[in-house]
């Protein structure tokens, strides 16, 4: 594939796509939408198999200067690969999921989609600081558009919220982004990597960035635009939202702050364990409570981010590995989830958990397929769910018992909100007689269910093809951060070596009688 | 294919045939498929049980396919069978493939049943998965299979709302106790740099004088290590603190509760301890708290079961108490005799719930002993199935001639913490004996108000329904005439109200009579291999064997002996006067400790403080956080405020762009301000 421009051809497919949407109706619109996001994940399908495990650490690289300070310039590594596909995974089971349900001004909204996508993609593939910036910045304004113009009834609220949030942590990044280029002289993401910030300077830059990322992921307390933003977004919107931009945040404590600022992270670690630590609870326990679906699962998702952050500032192999399983999951999962509302909310129009019940006697596969991600949304074993939370958990015990102890309260408390909503919308009496009456599911939403699910599982019982890609990439920045690596709580002391200090002990002092 | 791959992957693929194929294959290829499946599994692992009983089995383990690895951490999916994995594995498969021929005859009215068989294999798989792990995230994932499992066979009747509030229940008690479980691995890992069972054990000596850092606190490695395990198996295992959700699990159809909840995922726990025995060893400290937990839950759990009224939760209680004897045989050392009475007690407990949910199906699903009475004329071999579990739970035998399963089984337990010779050995054995008193006079106590006595069924709804129904009133409706204006309509005086208890069907009764065998002859046959000094043999390292506790314990003083005995025919003779002789005794007792009596009704209290301390709080906090801190501080001046000072500042100057680009500005001054004051400061 040397040469070939692929990366550029899976930004611009979406493009065209969305020209062509522009000009259509609904139906040439939805088809357009959906042949273009096929074409992308097959050019994702080819990526993904052409990349070179354990090759050189940036692949598939493009190159054109565009103007002083400012390159085209794209590539990718095993972490970026991975997000990739989960974008070009996602994006045609978005289109799927707006099918019928989207009927006004349908070509701008497959439009804003396919921009959307382009957008995100950006992000992963730009190896130029102020392209990062540009594709990051530039994918709120579709995705403001989609829960603006085609969201609920509180839509202008939502995506003020959504809006106003996320500005806030880009202008500081961009701030820092001056200063670091016109530090390193350089806007070449590899090179910044590298680069060795003064440790002083470190801690403004990465609280700069921070801001930027803590909104993006989102860490409490940043995180309240989520849940107004998924509750008003359509099915196709949230799924997206949870499915990949709230993978920004985390990619960017990959991409950013961990290699550039490595002693401001380490400096930093028990900020982002505290705000994890909270998150976990707090927002498990918010969870609990809601009587909307979408919003229940959009606090679960801060629970669900809270853990990917404790892993990434673990600082070791396991907890990096793991915070990026816990993404690709999530994506995979929480989308799952958001479609699974959006297949009822199709059906009856409402959200409120209680209009359901008993919806296991009218649509048994709905509720089986339900039942597959609720399991992998608590961390079942087998599913994709417990691989990365598992490891990340097991990665930050290295560093934190107290860390891991709270953040592992989230399997019992996520249990015990996502069982509560399957017992109240899946289980019980048929006692709204329109739920009962909901047809199970249809072509359609086979189509859609079945490629994740089948995802799930094949994260959960051979996370190997997921984990090889990154390996080298993440070993790398376990290398880059362990120069500030803080020193776990554990600190074993062996029965052996504890004896031979009594042993010096006793010999210290028995010289000391011997010189008295 | 090996024979193990066989035994463990053909009930797994029955569980998909049967589950996804569901109604368009019907019941019957469903049922077949799983039941075949799970005799193909028992068929295949009673060779290897047998050949590790002969003694010229080894170990083996088989490679299935990578799983994870992640820098130093590497565990894959794998296939190991050593002794106590033989043993488990025909515990299992036995009772399963048992269970699931007995629902073909206890589930066959019911218009769901593929999904229950699949349920039911599912859980089988995750069972079988758990004890062939060969490190520890395996044996996590059977864990939480077969929590899985459970949790869906127990809210199988899914329109019930107390089957899905006690499924629910379940789930989420166990997932306390897997925090301890996970928590457990992270130190294992923390400490061993492995999750491989056989690794760990070979290098748990070096955790000897080994202190780690926890919380905050230093303590012994291993005394934090296996108690965070232990915590794991405390839920799993319905120990006292973590038992909540095991009588509300009587909630799902009573084969599940023969399988799941008394003879195989209930003792994981216990198969834990001793699969980890090396590990424990290694903390005295964690040992006595195996020992206390499991003399204090055997002691409490039989307390409960002498007042409970539904059959079914009597067993399930009694469950939990034998349990308890499992873990303080495990915590005095005496692992060899926990996995005896594990293997036992899977037997007879199994038979005593199947023989439960014979009565129950020949009662018309009432469940309530207080409406039974005189039954065992009319089902004899029930009765006599019932009689047999219970000869071998209260361990009745004569030394050296003959004795029912858990004459031997329980003895070598309580003989174990005697000659423990600790305090706490000693405290175990007299909590020990004392639960054996309880176990025989509530399970007696159950067979008496069941199978003697006058009928009181005519004051059963359930009866009722059925009696209206055979007289054919042609109603259909009967829903809406709940009570008794049926009761008294047929001129019976004899407490049956008109009612014909019928024996279940042979599928029903095969597996009772198969299971009568194990309760009968399990402890003579298998005694010696397990518990005789000189059975290391037998063992060949798969837990610890302490020749000289057994030795001891083959010498304890006679009265130690004979105390079992003694206290088994004293609680008899106490249920014997109390349900036979004279009826009316426990209502005056009652009247006279109403106290105690409320006490142990209502099982301690537990749920209730639970429910005061846990639930609501959660609930409360949640709402707090939401309604509070979320929209009332967060958004209040957080976004709602930027607004608002935008809103106030656009007015002050007019003309401006729009409100975003102030909000921006205001932004981004914020942020710079903060941002330099923190540098400045630093």
């Amino acid at each position: 594939m040397t040469g070939f421009p692929i990366l550029s051809l899976m930004l611009l497919v979406p493009l065209v796509g969305a020209v062509l949407c522009l000009k259509s109706g609904r139906e040439t619109a939805r088809v357009v939408a959906l042949i273009a996001t096929l074409i992308d994940f097959a050019l994702g399908v080819v990526l993904w198999t052409h990349f070179d495990i354990g090759g050189a650490q940036w692949q598939f690289q493009e190159h054109a200067a565009l103007f002083s300070g400012f390159d085209w310039k794209l590539g990718i590594d095993g972490i970026a690969l991975l997000l990739i596909v989960l974008t070009v995974f996602l994006m045609p089971i978005c289109i799927g999921a707006s099918w019928n349900s989207i009927e006004k001004r349908a070509g701008e909204y497959y439009a804003a989609f396919l921009l959307t996508e382009t957008l995100l993609l950006g992000v992963f593939v730009a190896q130029d600081l102020f392209l990062f910036y540009i594709m990051f910045e530039a994918g709120l304004i579709p995705m403001y558009l989609i829960i603006g113009i085609w969201g609920g009834a509180e839509r202008i609220y939502a995506s003020y919220k959504f809006f106003l949030y996320t500005l806030l942590g880009s202008v500081l990044m961009l701030i820092a982004m001056f200063w670091m280029v016109n530090e390193a002289g350089t806007t070449d993401i590899p090179t910044l990597m590298a680069y060795n910030f003064p440790p002083a300077a470190q801690t403004w830059l990465f609280l700069a960035f921070f801001a930027s990322f803590a909104v993006k992921m989102p860490m409490w307390p940043f995180h309240t635009w989520l849940p107004d933003a998924h509750v008003q977004a359509p099915t196709g919107g949230s799924v997206i939202l949870a499915g990949v931009l709230l993978k920004m945040g985390g990619y960017g404590f990959i991409r950013f702050s961990l290699p550039m600022f490595p002693v401001a992270s380490a400096h930093f670690a028990p900020l982002i364990w505290g705000l994890s630590m909270a998150a976990v609870v707090i927002t498990s326990l918010i969870a609990l409570v809601q009587n909307d679906m979408k919003k229940l699962i959009a606090y679960s998702s801060v629970a669900h981010m809270a853990i990917v952050t404790v892993g990434l500032f673990a600082f070791n192999r396991q907890g990096l590995e793991g915070s990026m399983i816990v993404m690709l999951s999530h994506g995979i999962v929480s989308g799952a989830l958001f479609l699974g509302v959006g297949v009822i909310y199709d059906r009856l129009h409402t959200r409120e958990i209680t209009r359901y019940g008993g919806l296991a006697v009218n649509m048994p596969y709905y509720a089986l397929f339900f039942m597959l991600f609720t399991m992998a949304s608590i961390g079942l074993p087998g599913t994709s769910g417990f691989v990365g939370e598992f490891l990340s958990l097991l990665g930050v015990y290295q560093e934190s018992s107290w860390v891991a102890l709270i953040a592992t309260t989230g399997i019992i408390l996520g249990a015990a909100y996502m069982l509560y909503l399957y017992r109240r919308v899946i289980f019980g009496e048929q006692a709204n007689a329109d739920a009962a009456k909901l047809p199970d599911l249809d072509f359609r939403e086979w189509a859609m269910m079945i490629p994740l699910a089948a995802v799930v599982l094949w994260m959960g019982v051979y996370p190997e093809s997921f984990l090889a890609p990154m390996r080298k990439d993440i070993g790398a920045l376990e290398a880059r951060v362990a120069m500030a690596k803080p020193k776990g709580d554990a600190d074993v002391k062996t029965g052996a070596e504890r004896t031979a200090t009594a042993a010096a002990a006793a010999l210290a002092s028995a010289q000391l009688k011997g010189a008295k | 294919m090996s024979s193990i791959q066989t035994i463990v992957f053909a009930p797994l693929a029955a569980a998909i045939i049967a589950g996804l194929g569901n109604k368009k294959i019907g019941a019957v290829p469903a049922k077949l498929v799983t039941t075949g499946a799970l005799f193909l599994s028992c068929a295949l692992s009673w060779p290897i049980f047998l050949s590790f009983l002969g003694g010229h089995a080894q170990e083996s383990i088989t490679p299935v396919l990578d799983w994870v690895k992640s820098g130093d951490l590497d565990f894959s999916w794998t296939l190991r069978v050593d002794t106590l994995t033989a043993i488990m594995l025909v515990v299992i498969t036995s009772v399963s493939a048992l269970v699931h021929l007995y629902s073909w005859g206890y589930m066959s009215e019911e218009p769901d049943q593929p999904r229950f068989f699949a349920y039911l294999s599912l859980f089988t798989f995750a069972m079988l998965m758990l004890v062939t792990a060969n490190n520890l995230v395996q044996m996590f994932f059977g864990w939480e299979g077969v929590g899985l499992a459970s949790y869906l066979l127990i809210g199988f009747w899914f329109r019930k709302p107390s089957a899905t509030k006690a499924a629910m229940k379940a789930f989420v008690v166990n997932r306390v106790g897997d925090l301890g479980f996970m928590m457990g691995m992270f130190g294992i890992f923390l400490v061993f740099k492995t999750v491989s069972i056989p690794q760990i054990l070979h290098d748990a000596p070096t955790l000897a004088g080994s202190t780690i850092g926890f919380l905050g606190f230093r303590f012994e490695t291993a005394t934090v290590i296996c108690l965070l395990l232990f915590v794991g198996a405390m839920g799993k295992s319905a120990q006292l603190g973590l038992h909540t959700w095991l009588p509300d699990a009587m909630e799902g159809p009573t084969p599940v509760s023969a399988l799941i909840h008394a003879a195989t995922m209930v003792t994981a726990g216990v198969f834990m301890v001793c699969r980890l025995s090396p590990l424990f060893e290694m903390s005295e400290t964690a040992l006595h708290v195996v020992t206390f937990i499991g003399a204090i839950t055997c002691f409490f759990a039989a307390t409960v079961g002498t007042t409970q009224t539904d059959i079914k939760r009597v067993i399930a209680y009694s469950t939990c108490s034998q349990l308890g004897y499992m873990f303080f045989a495990a915590g005095v050392g005496a692992y060899g005799a926990a996995m005896f009475h594990l293997f036992t007690h899977a037997f007879f407990k199994a038979l005593l719930f199947l023989g439960a949910g014979s009565v129950i199906h020949a009662m018309h699903h009432e469940q309530d002993m207080r409406y039974y009475g005189g039954l065992w004329k009319k089902i004899p071999l029930t009765f006599g199935a019932m009689m047999a579990g219970t000869l071998a739970i209260t361990g009745v035998g004569i030394d050296d001639v003959f004795g029912f399963a858990g004459f031997y089984s329980k003895d070598a337990i309580l003989e174990a913490a005697y000659a423990h010779g600790t305090e706490l050995g000693h405290f175990a054995f007299a909590m020990g004996i004392f639960a054996a008193l309880l176990t025989s006079f509530y399970s007696w106590r159950l067979i008496f108000l069941t199978f003697f006595g006058k009928a009181r069924w005519e004051q059963s709804e359930h009866i009722q329904h059925a009696v209206h129904d055979a007289h054919g009133h042609g109603d259909h409706a009967h829903d809406h005439h709940h009570g008794h204006d049926h009761a008294h309509g047929h001129g019976e005086s004899d407490g049956t109200a008109g009612y014909h208890p019928h024996e279940s069907p042979l599928n029903m009764l095969v597996p009772l009579a198969v299971l009568t065998v194990g309760a009968v002859f399990g402890g003579f046959a298998f005694a010696q291999y397990f518990l005789s000094e000189g059975t290391g043999e037998f063992w060949k390292g798969a837990l610890v064997f302490d020749e000289s506790l057994i030795h001891a314990a083959h010498h304890v003083p006679e009265w130690v002996k004979l105390a079992p005995a003694g206290v088994m025919l004293t609680g008899f003779a106490i249920a014997i006067f109390a349900y036979i002789l004279n009826p009316g005794f426990p209502a005056a007792f009652v009247a006279q400790f109403g106290f105690l009596y409320r006490f142990l009704l209502n099982k301690w209290y537990f749920d209730e403080l639970y429910d005061l301390i846990f639930v609501r709080p959660a609930m409360a906090l949640g709402r707090v956080f939401w309604k509070v801190v979320d929209i009332g501080i967060i958004d209040r001046f957080g976004p709602n405020g930027a607004a608002w000072v935008v809103a106030r500042a656009s007015r002050g100057a007019a003309r401006l762009q729009s409100g975003y680009l102030y909000s921006y500005a205001l932004v981004m001054l914020v942020g710079l301000v903060g941002a330099i004051s923190w540098v400045i400061a630093r």
